[in-house]
């Protein structure tokens, strides 16, 4: 009944052109559903109720960043552990080796990052 | 009929299925979390409340959509669109059984975690371009969250991904037929005990549910990264977060829990037809737990969600890959 390979990636393909499309239309059909009428008082912040105080874009930790960086490295380091872990099961003892080595490698630098104060919190 | 025709109907099967999904959850939220505060919840719209969520869609679509008058046009814009179409995305692989699928992709487990770990990018386009300090707070915290979590989620999934020897969401179900020691079925929770307790606390981070409930935080950040948004594209980012609650708990049946399979009648041509309604069955248990626990734990510290992530969870993860590894060639599960 599926014609093979292609039609998966098809289907892919239609659910990222009717999502885009979904969201699109239904805006639009709020668009002509809703009223429109702002005021300087609707299109200012949030705040509480009180005037927006200073500059929007505040300064923000930078510890946010460093976590970015470490989340690249093990975002990758996952990638590489998703093909290793369908075949793990019928491979040799050397692939199973080998990653837990990568593993261990991979471990010791997050132990790193730990000891250097990179998961600290200021 | 031509296989165009029929992706497009399997998309529109999988629209579908997330729009009831999400009127059907925002009710359940609402009534389970009134039962564990001891209120009704919704009583007015409907008998028992049920036409609640219906009424609420078409008060979105008919409420004003404005924009704030400091924001990034476009960002702001499209941050709704690039929440909610990967959380759309993420139904693709999912099989409610053998039969009644989106589609067979063969990396199936890896496509439903790729979508899912878009969403942050729409997240943080939504809370730096609303030009809001509550929203930009807000914004931060999720994206540090989301990818926080998302290492143990992504390494806690490996180990049914090696029982199974197959990335493809069916071959995972059909690999837990059968009994151990002839009674226990051979669902993947027990071997991967560790593996599904990370699932389960990575996955209630992923999809922003309290205890970890930063980005939104209500009683810090009024609604966080959504907090400029009104009308639909505030629908919109709403409707995205049920979505991924049904997501990462279809996921958690599927490599867990059996999927569609029924307990000692996985072979049973009646349990198999009847499969999808299990699936869906299993997949709302799970949903109701998240709720439950939502509605029982408070609200954790951003530098603790951050540092039990880090320290514990990404260790223990790791650890544990290596061990259901060498412990599955040992035994030759």
């Amino acid at each position: 009944m599926e014609p093979g390979l292609g039609f998966d990636y098809m289907v892919v393909a239609s659910f990222l052109v009717v999502g885009v499309a979904f969201v699109f239309a239904t805006l639009g059909v709020s668009r002509l559903l809703a009223p429109s009428r702002p005021t300087p008082e609707k299109l200012s912040v949030y705040e509480c109720g009180s005037e927006p105080v200073g500059p929007p874009w505040v300064q923000f930790r930078v510890g946010y960043y460093v976590y970015a960086l470490l989340f690249v490295l093990f975002d990758i380091e996952t990638v590489f552990l998703y093909p290793w872990a369908v075949i793990v099961g019928r491979s040799g003892l050397f692939m199973l080796a080998e990653m837990v080595v990568f593993i261990g490698i991979l471990a010791a630098g997050l132990g790193y990052a730990w000891r250097e104060g990179a998961l600290r919190w200021r | 009929m031509s296989p165009l025709l029929q992706a497009l109907l399997r998309t529109l099967a999988a629209v579908a299925l997330l729009l009831v999904n999400g009127v059907v959850l925002i009710l359940m939220l609402r009534k389970v979390l009134a039962r564990l505060h001891l209120r009704l919840g919704p009583t007015r719209v409907g008998p028992w409340g049920v036409l609640q969520t219906v009424a609420d869609v078409f008060k979105l679509l008919t409420k004003e959509d404005f924009r704030p008058s400091g924001a990034d046009k476009w960002l702001f814009r499209l941050a709704p669109v690039l929440v909610f179409v990967p959380s759309f995305m993420a139904y693709l692989p999912l099989a409610l059984s053998d039969t009644w699928r989106f589609s067979d992709l063969d990396t199936g487990v890896l496509f439903v975690l790729a979508a899912g770990s878009l969403v942050p990018i729409g997240i943080l386009m939504a809370g730096w371009g609303s030009n809001a300090k509550w929203s930009l707070l807000g914004g931060l915290r999720a994206a540090g969250q989301q990818i926080a979590y998302e290492i143990p989620l992504m390494l806690s999934v490996l180990g049914p991904v090696m029982f199974a020897g197959s990335l493809n969401v069916a071959a995972i179900v059909n690999a837990q037929r059968g009994v151990w020691l002839g009674v226990i079925p051979r669902w993947f929770v027990l071997p991967q005990l560790v593996g599904f307790v990370i699932f389960a606390i990575a996955g209630q981070a992923e999809t922003s549910q309290t205890p970890f409930d930063m980005s939104e935080a209500e009683s810090e950040l009024i609604t966080g990264f959504a907090n400029e948004y009104s009308g639909m594209r505030f629908g919109f980012m709403f409707l995205a977060e049920f979505s991924n609650m049904f997501v990462v708990s279809a996921l958690g049946v599927t490599l867990f829990f059996g999927g569609w399979l029924v307990p000692w009648a996985d072979r049973n041509p009646l349990a198999l037809a009847l499969g999808p309604a299990v699936f869906m069955l299993k997949t709302y248990l799970g949903i109701a737990v998240m709720m439950w626990v939502r509605g029982t734990l408070p609200r954790v510290r951003v530098d603790q969600l951050l540092a039990f992530s880090w320290k514990t969870l990404i260790p223990v993860s790791l650890a544990w890959t290596v061990l259901s590894a060498l412990v599955m060639r040992a035994v030759n599960l």
